[in-house]
C-alpha cells in the first residue's frame, strides 16, 4: 500500500496517500483551492498561477534527522514565495494556508491578469452561468479594471477548429487544457500554440482541423467559453437548462451522459435537448465521452419521424392497427418472426421475446456479430473497472477497431496502457490503437481464431498473457461476418477459460457489439440467424428498431418472401415501406429503461422531451400486443416491466430499479459546485448501474463450445476479398439525420492496398465500382499499406452491404462520376 | 596578465586544432579520461569555486555531483543560446577559441558519465554552429571525441542544435523543450535537470563561459584559479560592457575588479565624458543600481554587487549616462519582454502585455503620475509569481528604476 501523509491544511489535519497534490489533498478535506490549468485528470502544468497558497515544511535538523521542536510544535518553514498547490506534492506535516491576505491578493493578482485580456462577454458567452473564469472572479477577483478597456488586445472570436468545436481566441487563457487532454489522455495531438506572448493561440494541427472523435471533450474542461461545439455554441444559457440523465444508445460502452433540454420557442413551445454532457461513471466512461454520442442525438428530432400508426401504408389509428396485428399474429401463431435490434432496451426485448415465445414464434436478433452466449458465461466478472487495469494486467483487442467501434473504450484501454497494462492489438490492419500497443499482431483475414489459439503456447507473448494478474480480452467483427466472428468469441473465450482469466473482476470477455444493447438482447434470448431470407420466407415477420432493407438490397428481396410485414421503429426507412402495419416507436430520449452495455453493466436511462406524436416506447407496443393475445405482459410501465424481467431472467435476478439508481462518492469531485476543479461534466446522482454476475463467477459449470476455425474465403484471381469494417460516422439511422457530421461521415470509401490500387489504375481519391453478390455499387477510394494486397476494405453502413467476408469484383473507375 | 578565457587575444591561431594543442590543449581531457576517475574531476571544479557564468552563479562543481546516477543514460548541454540583451561574451569564445569551450564541454560530460553532448545555440548563431561542426569534426579525427577514447571505455560524441529565435530558450528547461523538439517553454521546477533533463534523463546544463574555465583548472588546479578573484567569486569572468562608454567590448578580468575600473580603464570612460548615471550590471535582466562614487567602487563579484541591490548576473553591463531617461530605459527592456515571454504562465503574459502598455503611456508623454504607480505595483504584481525567471528579470529595471529614479517619471508623465 502506498505510505499515508499528514499535513494540515488550514488547520484541518488531512491523511493522504504519499503523491497527492496539495491541491488534491484540500479537496479531499472540502476546501476549495482555484485552479484553472489543473484538472485532476491530467498531469500538473503549473501555468495558470491561480493555485497560489503558502506551504510550510517542518525544520529537520541536519544532525539528528529529527523535526525541530519550538513550543513543543514542530518548527515549521515556510517558502518565501507563494507556491502552487498544482505542483506540489504533500509531505508529512506540511502546513498549507489558503486563505492569509497573502494568498488573498496572489489570487487576485493572478485574476486581475487574465482579466486584461478578457472580453468580458459573460451576457453572450455560452459559458456563462457555468464557467471557473466568472466564478472564480465574483468569488477572488478584485471588484475594478485597472486595465484601459481601449488597450485590450482584440482576436478573432469564431475560429473553426474543427466543424464541430469554435474556439473564440479572445476569451482563451492559454491554460493548455484542451491541448494537454489531447496529447495525455486521447494520445492525438491534435492541438497545438502557435505564437508566444501575449499572441499565444491555440491551433488545430490535423488536417481535417481538430481531427479527434473526443473533441467535445474539450469544450467541458476549458475552464472558460472559448471552446464551444458547433451544436450548442449560442443555442442557449446554462441556467435555462433542465437535466435529464440518460446512457448513450450510440455504443456499447454505454457512457453515462446527460440531457440538457429547454422549451423552445423555434421548436414550437416545446421542450427540445439543447446539448448531451457526459456525466461522471469512473467505472465507465469517466467524464468524458466521444462526439458520435455527444452531436448524433438529433436523428430523434429528425423529419423522418414517424408520428402515427399505417395500415397498408395508409395513416391509422392505434386501434386498427393493433386490431391487423393482433388478429394476423393469432391467426399464425408460430409463423411469426420477431427481428429485433440491439437498439432497443432491455425491457423492449423482453417483451419482445415474451410475445415470440408466448406465440411459439422465432426471436432474432438483428446483426452480423455472434458470441454473445458467452460473454454471460465467461465475460468480465462484477467490479471490473478498466481504470483499475495497468501494470501486470494484459488486454487482448482482437479483430476490433475500437477507436471506431467503442471510442471510451479506447480511451480507457489507452490508458491503462499507459498505466503500465500490456496491450495486445491483433487485426489484419493498423487500427489507432496499435500505437499504444506492447504487442501488435497483423494476421492475414481469416486466420482469427488461429491467431487467439496461438496466444496459447510458449511464446513470450502467450506467456505473458497466461501469466497476467488479470486478463481481458476484446474481440468484435473487425472483418468479419456472423460465423466468423462466433468463431473468434469461442477462441477467446477458449484462451481466457484456459489461462483461469475468468470469473473474477476485471477478467473475461467483452463483446465489441454493433448495437448499444446487443448484450442486452442476447441476455433475454435474442439470437442471430444467418440466412435471414430462409427465416422471413412465407412468415409473418415483425421487425423491431431495424431496416433490414435499407441495409441490404438481398435482404430486402427476402423480405419479399414474406406474408405480413410489421414493423415498428422511429424513423421512416425502406422497411417501413415495405411494411403492412408500421408502428411508430419512441425514441429512448422519450422514455426511460434499461440497456446492457458489453461490460454487462445494466444502466438506467430516463426521459428527457415529450414524445413524438403519437409514438409508443416499444416495450408498450410489444405488451399491449402481448396482452391482447392473452399473454400477461406489462404495456404500461418501463419499470415494471424491469422488476418482471428480473424475476425471470437469471442474470438480472435480485436487481431492481432502485439498485440501479444507487450512487457511491466517486474521485475526482465533478459537478456543479466543482466546475473550477473538473469541468461542466454531470455529477452522477441518478445510479451507477449494477455489473450482472457471470456464470463462471457464480460458479456454474460452463460450457464453450467448440472452437471451429473456418477456412478463410479463396477469391478467383481476378477478385478481391471484401471484408467489413465499422465506420464510427456511418451512415447508420441513428447518425446520418445529424448534419453537423455530414463532413465526417463522407462518401462511401473502401481501402485498398498500393498495389492492388497501382493494378487497378487508382489513385487516393479514386473511384472503383464493386460487383458483388450480384450486386453493384461504387465507392471512393483510400490507401492502406497496412492491409493485404488481396483484400478491400468495405466500410458498414454506407451503402455497401457487406456483411461477412465476400469475393468482389473491383474494377477502376477513370472518369471520377458523382454520386 | 595573460588571458584565461579569451587565449586568443594572447596566442594567434588558437581556433586552430594544433595551434590549441601545441598550448597544452586536450592535455587535460586526456589526463582526466585516462588518469582520473569521473568525480575527481568534479572534486577539481568543485574545489577551485567556480561558478555559472549563465547569470544565477550556482557552482558548478555542486551542480556536477547532483546528476542523478541511479538514471542513465546522462547529457551534458551547453547553453549557447546567449540572448540577453548586452551579453556578447560566448560568440567570441565560440569563434576564436573554439576548442577550449569544447574541451571543458568534453571534461564535464567525462566527469558526470555522459556519452553525448550538445551545444544549444540561438538561432541567429548558425554561422558559429557551422564552424563548431568544423571543430568537432576535427576533433573527431583527431581522436579526440567519437568511440573508446585514449584507449579507454568512454566515449563522446557533440552535436549543435539550433534554436528558432527565442530567448526564452536560453532557460534551461525551456532549452531542453526545444532540443526535443517541443515548443519552447520552461518546465514546472522541481525536478531539476540533474535529476530530469533532456529525454527525462539526469543533465547538466552550464554556459558556454563556465566550461571554458574547465580545462584550465584541470591543467592549472583548484588553488590556481581560485588565486584569482575574489573568496566569493573566484576566478576569471568576461564582462561584457556596452552602452554610452567609448569603448564598448569584452574584458575578461578577475572577479572584484571595480566599475569604475572598468569602465574608466578598459572602457575608455563615458561618451562626451558626461557622468554616469545608472549601471545595468546584468543586461536587460538587471536592476538599474544607482551610480554614485561608493557604487563606482564596489567591486564586481556576486556578493558586493549584491550589496548595491542589483545582481552580477551574466556580467553584461550596460552603462548609461546622464543623456539617457530611466523611463526610455525601462520602454526598452519591456517592450524586450513583452516580446519575449514565452506565453506560458499569467502573470508573465499579461503582465508584460500590460506593462507595455503603461510604458508607452508613459513615455510618449501620455501618462500621468498614477500610470507610473500603477506600472510599479503591476510589476510588482507580478513578483514571486511567474513560472520561470524570465517573468521576474522583466520587472526588475521597472521596480528598481521607478523606486530609484523617481525624478525621471515625474519629467516624463503629463503634469
Ligand atoms: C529567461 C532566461 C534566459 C536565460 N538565458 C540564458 C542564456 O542565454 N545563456 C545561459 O547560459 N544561461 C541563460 N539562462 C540561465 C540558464 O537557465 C541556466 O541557469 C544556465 O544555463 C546554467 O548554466 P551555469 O550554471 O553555467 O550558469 C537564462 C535563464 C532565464 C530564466
Ligand atoms: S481553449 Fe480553453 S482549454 Fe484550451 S487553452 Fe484556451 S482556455 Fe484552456
Ligand atoms: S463511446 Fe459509445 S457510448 Fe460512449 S458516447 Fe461514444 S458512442 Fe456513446
Ligand atoms: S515567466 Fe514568462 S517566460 Fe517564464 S514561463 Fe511564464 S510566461 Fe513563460
Ligand atoms: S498553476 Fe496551479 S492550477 Fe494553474
Amino acid at each position: 500500500m502506498t505510505k499515508q501523509l499528514t499535513l494540515t491544511i488550514d488547520g484541518v489535519q488531512v491523511t493522504v496517500p504519499e503523491g497527492t497534490l496539495v491541491v488534491d489533498a484540500a479537496k479531499m478535506a472540502g476546501i476549495d483551492i482555484p485552479v484553472f490549468c489543473y484538472h485532476p485528470k491530467m498531469e500538473p502544468a503549473g501555468n495558470c498561477r491561480m493555485c497560489l497558497v503558502e506551504v510550510g515544511r517542518p525544520v529537520i535538523d541536519r544532525a539528528t534527522g529529527q523535526a525541530v521542536m519550538e513550543n513543543g510544535q514542530p518548527k515549521i518553514q515556510f517558502m518565501p514565495k507563494l507556491e502552487t498547490a498544482c505542483t506540489n506534492t504533500v509531505s508529512e506535516g506540511m502546513v498549507v494556508l489558503t486563505q492569509t491576505e497573502k494568498v488573498t491578493e496572489g489570487r487576485k493578482g493572478t485574476l486581475e491578469f487574465l482579466l486584461t485580456s478578457h472580453p468580458l462577454d459573460c451576457p453572450i458567452c455560452d459559458k456563462g452561468g457555468e464557467c471557473p473564469l466568472q466564478n472564480l472572479t465574483v468569488e477572488h477577483g478584485p471588484g475594478k479594471s485597472r486595465f484601459l478597456y481601449d488597450e485590450k488586445q482584440h482576436l478573432a472570436k469564431h475560429v473553426p477548429l474543427g466543424e464541430l468545436i469554435w474556439l473564440d481566441r479572445e476569451r482563451c487563457i492559454q491554460c493548455a487544457r484542451c491541448i494537454r487532454f489531447q496529447d495525455e489522455i486521447v494520445g492525438e495531438a491534435v492541438l497545438g500554440f502557435e505564437a508566444r506572448g501575449r499572441m499565444t493561440q491555440i491551433i488545430s494541427l490535423s488536417e481535417p482541423g481538430f481531427d479527434s472523435v473526443f473533441s467535445g471533450n474539450t469544450s467541458d474542461i476549458c475552464p472558460v467559453g472559448a471552446l464551444t461545439t458547433a451544436d450548442f455554441r449560442f443555442g442557449a444559457r446554462p441556467w435555462e437548462l433542465k437535466a435529464s440523465a440518460s446512457i448513450c444508445s450510440q455504443c456499447p460502452v454505454g457512457c453515462n451522459t446527460t440531457f440538457n433540454t429547454r422549451r423552445e420557442a423555434k421548436a414550437g413551445g416545446e421542450i427540445v435537448i439543447k446539448r448531451v454532457m457526459p456525466r461522471q461513471n469512473e467505472e465507465v466512461n469517466e467524464i468524458w465521452m466521444c462526439d458520435k454520442g455527444r452531436f448524433a442525438y438529433h436523428y430523434a428530432e429528425s423529419a423522418q419521424r414517424l408520428v402515427k400508426p399505417t395500415v397498408r401504408q395508409a395513416k391509422a389509428s392505434w386501434t386498427d392497427a393493433f386490431d391487423l396485428v393482433t388478429q394476423t399474429f393469432e391467426a399464425s401463431k408460430s409463423d411469426v418472426v420477431v427481428l429485433a435490434s440491439g437498439r432497443l432496451s432491455n425491457e423492449d426485448l423482453f417483451n419482445l421475446k415474451s410475445l415470440a415465445d408466448g406465440l411459439g414464434g422465432k426471436s432474432i436478433l438483428y446483426t452480423d456479430m455472434g458470441g454473445g452466449n458467452l460473454t454471460a458465461q465467461v465475460g468480465v466478472g462484477q467490479g471490473t473497472d478498466l481504470g483499475k487495469l495497468g501494470k501486470g494486467d494484459t488486454i487482448l483487442v482482437v479483430a476490433s477497431d475500437l477507436y471506431e467501434e467503442a471510442p471510451v473504450w479506447y480511451l480507457r484501454v489507452k490508458q491503462a496502457a499507459d498505466r503500465g497494462a500490456t496491450l495486445i492489438v491483433a487485426n489484419s490492419r493498423h487500427t489507432k490503437l496499435e500505437r499504444f500497443a506492447r504487442y501488435a499482431i497483423r494476421y492475414a483475414n481469416g486466420d482469427e481464431v488461429k491467431t487467439v489459439a496461438d496466444l496459447q503456447g510458449d511464446s513470450k507473448i502467450a506467456q505473458e498473457f497466461a501469466n497476467a494478474q488479470n486478463a481481458v480480452v476484446f474481440f468484435g467483427s473487425d472483418g468479419l461476418g456472423l460465423n466468423g466472428s462466433a468463431n473468434l468469441a469461442a477462441a477467446c473465450a477458449k484462451l481466457l477459460q484456459d489461462t483461469k482469466h475468468v470469473g473474477k473482476a476485471n477478467n473475461g470477455l467483452i463483446g465489441v457489439w454493433q448495437r448499444a444493447n446487443d448484450q442486452g438482447a442476447w441476455e433475454m434470448g435474442f439470437r442471430p440467424e444467418a440466412d435471414l431470407a430462409s427465416a422471413f420466407k412465407n412468415k409473418i415477420v415483425y421487425i423491431v428498431g431495424a431496416d433490414p432493407a435499407g441495409d441490404d438490397p438481398a435482404l430486402a428481396l427476402a423480405l419479399k418472401g414474406a406474408r405480413f410485414i410489421v414493423v415498428q421503429d422511429i424513423l421512416e426507412t425502406l422497411t417501413t415501406h415495405m411494411a403492412d402495419v408500421v408502428l411508430p416507436a419512441q425514441a429512448y430520449t422519450e422514455r426511460e429503461g434499461t440497456y446492457t452495455s458489453g461490460e454487462r453493466r445494466v444502466q438506467r436511462f430516463y426521459a428527457a422531451v415529450p414524445v413524438h406524436g403519437e409514438a409508443k416506447a416499444d416495450f408498450a407496443i410489444a405488451g399491449e400486443i402481448g396482452r391482447r393475445l392473452g399473454l400477461n405482459t406489462e404495456n404500461g410501465s418501463a419499470m415494471v416491466t424491469f422488476d418482471r424481467l428480473a424475476a425471470s431472467v437469471k442474470d438480472f435476478a435480485g436487481l431492481d430499479t432502485n439498485k440501479l439508481a444507487e450512487v457511491k462518492p466517486q474521485w475526482p469531485i465533478v459537478g456543479r459546485g466543482d466546475l473550477y476543479y473538473g469541468g461542466t461534466t454531470y455529477e452522477n446522482k441518478q445510479g451507477l448501474g449494477v455489473q450482472l454476475s457471470t456464470a463462471a463467477e457464480r460458479g456454474e459449470a460452463v460450457s464453450l463450445p467448440e472452437v471451429r476455425a473456418e477456412s478463410a474465403l479463396r477469391p478467383r484471381e481476378d477478385q478481391l476479398l471484401a471484408v467489413p469494417v465499422t465506420k464510427l460516422y456511418d451512415r447508420g439511422q441513428t447518425v446520418a439525420s445529424t448534419e453537423l457530421l455530414t463532413q465526417r461521415i463522407g462518401e462511401p470509401t473502401v481501402s485498398l492496398h498500393p498495389e492492388t490500387a497501382k493494378r487497378l489504375g487508382v489513385a487516393a481519391g479514386g473511384r472503383v465500382s464493386l460487383a458483388f453478390n450480384g450486386l453493384s455499387a461504387e465507392a471512393l477510394v483510400k490507401i492502406d499499406d497496412t492491409i493485404s494486397a488481396g483484400v478491400v476494405l468495405v466500410p458498414r453502413s454506407m451503402g455497401l452491404a457487406v456483411r461477412e467476408p465476400v469475393s468482389v469484383q473491383v474494377l477502376g473507375l477513370a472518369e471520377a462520376k458523382v454520386s | 596578465m595573460a588571458h584565461v578565457l579569451l587565449r586568443h587575444r594572447d596566442i594567434p591561431n588558437l581556433n586552430q586544432l594544433d595551434v590549441y594543442q601545441k598550448n597544452g590543449g586536450f592535455e587535460a581531457f586526456q589526463k582526466a579520461v585516462t588518469a582520473m576517475k569521473p568525480n575527481e574531476v568534479t572534486d577539481v571544479v568543485k574545489a577551485s569555486g567556480l561558478r555559472g557564468r549563465g547569470g544565477a552563479g550556482f557552482p558548478t562543481g555542486m551542480k556536477w555531483s547532483f546528476i542523478d546516477n541511479k538514471n542513465w543514460p546522462h547529457y551534458v548541454v551547453a547553453n549557447a543560446d546567449e540572448s540577453e540583451p548586452g551579453t556578447f561574451k560566448d560568440r567570441e569564445i565560440m569563434e576564436s577559441n573554439p576548442f577550449q569551450f569544447l574541451e571543458g564541454l568534453a571534461l564535464a560530460s567525462y566527469a558526470v558519465g555522459a556519452n553525448a553532448a550538445y551545444i544549444y545555440l540561438r538561432g541567429e548563431f548558425w554561422q558559429v554552429a557551422a564552424l563548431l561542426d568544423e571543430k568537432i569534426a576535427d576533433m573527431e579525427k583527431a581522436g579526440l571525441l567519437g568511440e573508446k577514447l585514449f584507449g579507454s571505455d568512454y566515449s563522446l560524441k557533440i552535436y549543435t542544435h539550433l534554436g528558432a529565435g527565442a530567448y526564452i530558450c536560453g532557460e534551461e528547461t525551456a532549452l531542453l523543450e526545444s532540443i526535443e523538439g517541443k515548443r519552447g517553454q520552461p518546465r514546472i521546477r522541481p525536478p531539476f535537470p540533474p535529476a530530469y533533463g533532456l529525454y527525462g534523463k539526469p543533465t547538466i546544463v552550464n554556459n558556454v563561459e563556465t566550461f571554458t574555465n574547465v580545462p584550465l583548472i584541470l591543467a592549472y588546479g583548484a588553488e590556481w584559479y581560485k588565486s584569482m578573484g575574489t573568496p566569493d567569486s573566484a576566478g576569471v569572468k568576461i564582462f561584457s560592457l556596452s552602452g554610452r562608454v567609448k569603448k564598448p567590448g569584452n574584458y575578461e578580468l578577475p572577479f572584484g575588479t571595480t566599475f569604475r575600473e572598468l569602465v574608466y580603464n578598459y572602457g575608455g570612460g563615458i561618451l562626451d565624458d558626461r557622468p554616469v548615471k545608472a549601471i545595468m550590471p546584468a543586461g536587460a535582466s538587471s536592476s538599474l543600481i544607482v551610480v554614485d562614487d561608493k557604487a563606482l567602487d564596489t567591486p564586481m563579484d556576486y556578493a558586493s554587487v549584491r550589496t548595491l541591490g542589483a545582481d552580477l548576473g551574466s556580467a553584461s553591463v550596460i552603462v548609461i549616462d546622464d543623456t539617457v531617461s530611466i523611463d526610455w530605459v525601462i520602454n526598452k527592456t519591456i517592450h524586450f519582454f513583452k516580446h519575449e515571454s514565452c506565453g506560458k504562465c499569467t502573470p508573465c503574459r499579461e503582465g508584460n502585455h500590460w506593462m507595455l502598455h503603461l510604458t508607452e503611456r508613459i513615455h510618449s508623454g501620455e501618462g500621468s503620475q498614477n500610470d507610473v504607480s500603477l506600472l510599479l505595483n503591476v510589476a510588482k504584481q507580478m513578483q514571486g509569481k511567474c513560472l520561470c525567471a524570465l517573468g521576474e528579470f522583466a520587472t526588475m529595471a521597472v521596480v528598481t528604476g521607478i523606486e530609484r529614479f523617481p525624478q525621471d517619471f515625474q519629467k516624463a508623465v503629463k503634469a
